[in-house]
């Protein structure tokens, strides 16, 4: 079943006028209601005269995190903050917050794209869908909420969390579909476990995962795990939240929505287009969104594009999983962790800037552990432990509080922390995703 | 009446004290006496030497982190409540110590500890007072500042 045949089969020529006309009034849009992209296009001598068709997005400026920081809290916003229906916000990479709106129509918007994903991965109307993505700020929540409203869904709603519960419900109420990242759904195979549940007798059929890397080695985990079909779903909350693109039954890439969310793969050192089914910068341009609409979004994640259409009828152009990032960036627990942020807290904490290290690991069935090192030097030593531990609280507090995640500090001796004549390798990595 | 200590930063992992004890080693430098505080993760290791600015210096070089330490070197009567009868006057001061730990040879009949405190010049007053020895520098044969 496909939610929307009008739009997801239709042939891409077809699209391209339709692509085209909405990206003029687009740009008349946030011209005309944004005075940050009023400058912006100013700055690039856009001329809105010459903004025909959906090839003239290539003279418009990017958008870039940066934008959105340094416009905290509504700056990028085209509408009144009082005519917004809803906000959300995820990390930055400064103690500020990426904040996002949604007028009545981006809503509707959401809730369409979001069943469409949901219809794509499987999901039938009635279904019952137990969605543990955290609701709250996070776009996860609530924006699988609105999807599964929008297809005709039962749902569960049981946000993140209090794993023993999540199962029982699994149990008593029998849902078809769960929705959650793939290491909650690891975390609650290794609960299930130790109360003795067989994970394979699950009720979950099909699983809707996101909000972080993962590959194929975790998806057949999963799949063994819980005799389950594990589709991936991607999606940033600059653009929307979840349901930006999704994978069909066919695990085949994932169907990029680009009547609404308009796809470039870039070079990100040139900004120019790669060659057809090359790696680049995923950039993204929001047709229709009114409240915080974005003009050629640089999300920084890695991927390439396949325009060929799929075996389940879609034309929708497919992204690969996202194979990396442009910058540092990590997600950890589902959370957003940039180095830059490790470094603002040590200069914050003793005045210098030590060098510091990301340990990321997942021990089997296990969420995320974070370890940040920080070498000791003579400024923070002390001869008494309790000073050096005091010390090591003080880290790791303002780590939680400022990146929202927690984290295990180590002191450890000079020189232990390889260094390097380019860039510092700020991430050790050892999860096998 | 006040000595230096050096203290030195090392993870918990093999080898390390083993590098700081050879690296003084071959720079001449002896130690007299010597305490580790460990947690987890790191140790604290603390030592009484001969030549404390030079110890520091040649820690300095091979990457290891250390600093000076201002502690006092006590005269403890070797037989037993000789540690608690300075105890207990220390109490009876509000004296607080950090931490201690004992010399490795002996200078009279007495033991020989070192302590470190809070406020080091009023617990030398209190222990002055009560007629405790307290070895100097000079006395112990190491080296001046």
């Amino acid at each position: 079943m496909i939610f929307n045949e009008k739009f997801e089969t239709m042939p891409l020529a077809d699209l391209k006028n339709i692509q085209g006309e909405r990206l003029r009034d687009l740009a008349n849009y946030v011209y005309n209601n944004c005075p940050a992209y009023k400058t912006k296009f100013d700055q690039s001598d856009v001329r809105l005269a010459d903004i025909k068709c959906i090839e003239d997005i290539k003279k418009l400026p990017f958008t870039t995190k940066e934008d959105l920081r340094n416009s905290y809290p509504f700056g990028l916003f085209s509408m009144p903050t009082n005519q917004v229906q809803e906000i959300h916000a995820s990390s930055g990479t400064t103690g500020n917050l990426t904040v996002v709106g949604y007028s009545k129509e981006d809503i509707k918007l959401w809730s369409e794209v979001m069943a469409r994903s949901l219809c794509c991965a499987g999901a039938k109307p009635g279904d019952m869908i137990q969605i543990a993505y955290g609701y709250g700020l996070f776009t996860g929540g609530l924006g699988a909420h609105y999807g599964a409203l929008e297809l005709g869904l039962t749902i569960i709603p049981t946000s993140s969390g209090q794993t023993k519960r999540q199962l029982k419900l699994m149990q008593d109420f029998k849902p078809r579909i769960l929705a959650c990242t793939p290491s909650y759904a690891m975390y609650m195979a290794e609960e299930a476990r130790e109360i003795g549940l067989d994970t394979r007798q699950s009720t979950w059929q099909i699983g809707v995962f996101g909000a972080e890397p993962w590959g194929e080695q975790m998806r057949n985990q999963i799949e063994k795990t819980w005799n389950i079909l594990a589709t991936d779903i991607y999606g940033l909350s600059e653009i929307i939240g979840p349901g930006v693109s999704q994978e069909c039954v066919h695990k085949d890439g994932l169907h990029m929505f680009s009547d609404v969310f308009f796809p470039e793969i870039i070079d990100p050192l040139t900004g120019n287009e790669v060659a057809p089914g090359q790696c680049g910068e995923l950039v993204i341009t929001t047709l229709t969104k009114r409240a915080i609409p974005l003009i050629r979004y640089r999300t920084r994640d890695i991927v390439s594009i396949n325009y060929d259409p799929c075996r389940c009828g879609r034309t929708s152009p497919r992204i690969s999983k996202i194979k990396g990032r442009t910058d540092d960036m990590i997600v950890v627990r589902g959370i957003n962790v940039f180095p830059t942020q490790i470094e603002t807290v040590l200069l914050g904490i003793e005045g210098i800037e030590p060098h510091y290290q990301l340990i990321v690991d997942r021990h089997a069935g296990q969420m995320d552990d974070l370890e940040v090192l920080v070498e000791v030097e003579e400024r923070i030593f002390s001869d008494e432990i309790k000073q050096l531990k005091v010390m090591e609280e003080k880290i790791r507090k303002e780590i939680e509080s400022i990146l929202g995640v927690s984290a295990k500090i180590r002191l450890v001796e000079p020189k232990t922390i390889a260094r390097s004549e380019g860039k510092a390798k700020r991430v050790i990595d050892k999860r096998n995703l | 009446m006040k000595i230096k200590q050096v203290s030195v930063f090392l993870e918990n992992k093999k080898g390390r004290l083993l590098e700081v004890c050879s690296l003084l080693g071959k720079s001449n430098i002896n130690i007299r006496a010597l305490s580790i505080a460990e947690t987890e993760g790191f140790g604290v290791l603390r030592i009484i030497v001969d030549k404390p600015e030079a110890a520091v210096n040649v820690l300095r070089s091979s990457q290891l982190v250390s600093n000076l330490t201002e502690v006092i070197a006590v005269e403890v009567e070797d037989k037993p409540g000789g540690l608690a009868r300075i105890l207990d006057i220390l109490e009876h001061n509000d004296i607080n110590i950090e931490y201690m730990y004992g010399f490795i040879e002996k200078f009279s009949e007495n033991a020989l500890m070192v302590f470190r405190f809070d406020d080091l010049e009023k617990a030398a007053g209190i222990l002055k007072a009560n007629s405790i020895k307290i070895l100097t520098q000079a006395e112990l044969g190491t080296a001046c500042n």
